[in-house]
């Protein structure tokens, strides 16, 4: 508990905030490996799920690699390529992105499967392209898991990223790594702590993201008229 | 607008014949109704005539143009459709579903909107409806405007698939009406299909009686059908071997109209006359063949 609180008072102390090893450079760069990360993965990812799951072909694949990136020995992956491209902030970047891989075809998959069928098949009977439906009817309606596999790929990202203090590189980690190093336990809990609200912080405003772009007239649509003719009716039932 | 199968197979890939050797013409400007139990092709040769499926063998035409040449998506731009759950995209509200083909065809944003509060009208729909979503309105709204949208673009052909098998028997008959003084006033060439006897001998001009692989057993108008089943199967489909007919009310009961009544073949039975109302009706004289409803 007093390396808790010790480590709260470290993050809150205004002198630790900036310098060379201060905690709002070392949040920059985890935070820019991060987005960086995510952000290929996404121009990777995206592209594919969303064929998969418009052509509903290569399930088998989705499948395997969600399966194959649980069993992925992330810091393994980080050496063995630095082994051969030296250290470096693409190293760092590739296997992140690696990791991001997987959730977001795997959300952006299950957001197209989980459109209904009927409504595909009309839109196309009426003359849709296949194009257009893809970006007017299947991605709007799938929106909300499509940011969901975002988020969770964003999550483990930035949790992982805190590796980039093994190869050189500062973020966040380097608290956890320096902390360990001198048994200043306080330092490393500060850093863990740190990566967890950021890791909050950013799954919060995703979460705030998929709300807002599910479509009205799906769920929040229908709700909003519940209530009130539920409560309409309550009130007629209460006056005799 | 004429539409003709010529010798129409299609085998699906798990070598199901949903439709074996069907030759048919449709005319232009009228009610055609393919009625048969489930499972008899109907869907299959609906969705033939605009390309959602490709016959295995045979053609079709639309006015002497073979439509395996016209590309699927410019052919289902210029063909009505309405499906038995109405197929409404749920995410867009009302005014921007009927909207939907018309803006896909390029037409401005404001013009496709106005002519899409005017479908509202057309077919019944209070303008107040435009702007909900799709999941707000009843079955029967919903409907209404799944028609709504299949005539957004103006086509020539509205292919209808069950449009009213899914709501209750006043709304549907309520609906069956509505198509009538559509049709009377639009004069598309609709091809309807049911497995309601009922339905397709009140709206088809053209009514084709279907069985298995899409077989016909007799095609012809109500009358004629109704005056000479072809078959023993035709006969029971019929219910010729009922004796007795449900009769049902033309013309919703505005206040102070006569409403008539006519039994499943369409043909008048007899008339409740409102106090003070006018005959909107005469009774034909037809009414006999019904004399014992
Ligand atoms: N995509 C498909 N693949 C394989 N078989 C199919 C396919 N679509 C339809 N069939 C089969 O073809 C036959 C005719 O189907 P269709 O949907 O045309 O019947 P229907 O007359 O419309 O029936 P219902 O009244 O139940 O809608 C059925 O045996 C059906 O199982
Ligand atoms: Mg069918």
């Amino acid at each position: 508990m007093n390396f808790f609180l010790d480590a709260l008072a470290y993050i809150v102390d205004p002198a630790n905030l900036t310098g060379a090893k201060g905690i709002l450079p070392r949040l920059g760069d985890h935070l820019y490996y991060s987005a960086l990360a995510t952000g290929i993965a996404l121009v990777v990812a995206l592209p594919v799920g969303l064929a998969i799951g418009h052509t509903g072909r290569g399930r088998a694949f989705v499948i395997a690699i969600s399966g194959a990136a649980r069993a992925l020995p992330t810091l393994g992956l980080l050496f063995f390529i630095v082994l051969f491209t030296g250290l470096g902030l693409w190293p760092l970047v590739a296997v992140l992105a690696i990791l991001a891989v997987p959730p977001i075809i795997a959300g952006a998959y299950a957001g197209l499967e989980s459109v209904n069928r009927q409504t595909i098949d009309a839109a196309r009977a009426i003359g849709m392209t296949e194009w257009q439906l893809l970006w007017k009817v299947e991605v709007p309606l799938a929106l909300p898991l499509i940011i969901g596999g975002i988020r969770s790929a964003a999550l483990q990202v930035i949790a992982t990223a805190t590796i980039a203090g093994y190869v050189g590189l500062t973020g966040l980690g380097r608290f956890l790594i320096e902390g360990l190093a001198v048994r200043n336990y306080t330092l490393a809990i500060a850093g863990a702590i740190l990566v967890a609200v950021l890791a909050l912080l950013v799954d919060g405003l995703l979460a705030l993201i998929q709300l807002l772009v599910t479509p009205r007239g799906v769920s929040r649509g229908v709700t909003s008229t519940a209530p009130r003719s539920r409560a309409r009716l309550r009130r007629a039932r209460a006056t005799p | 607008m004429s539409i003709e199968f010529r010798s129409v197979t299609k085998r699906f890939a798990d070598e199901t014949v949903a439709v074996d050797d069907f030759s048919l013409l449709i005319p232009s400007r009228k009610t055609t109704v393919l009625v048969g139990s489930s499972g008899c092709g109907k869907t299959t040769l609906l969705r033939m005539i605009n390309r959602m499926v490709d016959p295995s063998s045979g053609v079709i035409t639309i006015d002497d143009e073979d439509i395996a040449t016209v590309e699927p998506v410019a052919l289902r731009r210029r063909i009505g459709y309405v499906m038995q759950n109405s197929g409404l995209l749920p995410h867009r509200k009302v005014v921007d579903n009927v909207a939907t083909v018309p803006l896909l065809n390029g037409v401005p944003k404001a013009e496709a909107r106005e002519r899409a509060l005017e479908l509202l009208d057309t077919v019944g729909l209070d303008r107040a409806l435009a702007d909900r979503y799709p999941s707000q309105l009843s079955g029967g709204q919903q409907q209404r405007v799944g028609v709504a949208r299949g005539l957004a673009a103006d086509p020539n052909i509205l292919l209808m698939d069950e449009p009213f098998g899914a709501v209750d028997p006043i709304v549907r008959s309520e609906l069956q009406h509505e198509l009538i003084r559509l049709q009377r006033e639009l004069g598309k060439t609709v091809v309807f299909v049911t497995h309601d006897i009922d339905e397709a001998f009140l709206l088809g001009d053209q009514v084709v009686i279907l069985e298995k692989g899409a077989k016909i057993a007799q095609q012809g108008h109500p009358r004629e059908i109704l005056a000479n089943p072809a078959t023993e199967f035709v006969a029971s489909f019929i219910g010729a071997d009922r004796g007795k007919r449900r009769l049902a009310p033309v013309a919703a009961a505005a206040t102070g109209d006569d409403v008539l009544l006519v039994d499943g073949t369409g043909y008048a039975a007899g008339v409740i006359s409102a106090p003070g109302g006018k005959l909107a009706y005469s009774i034909s004289d037809k009414t006999d063949q019904a004399g014992d409803a």
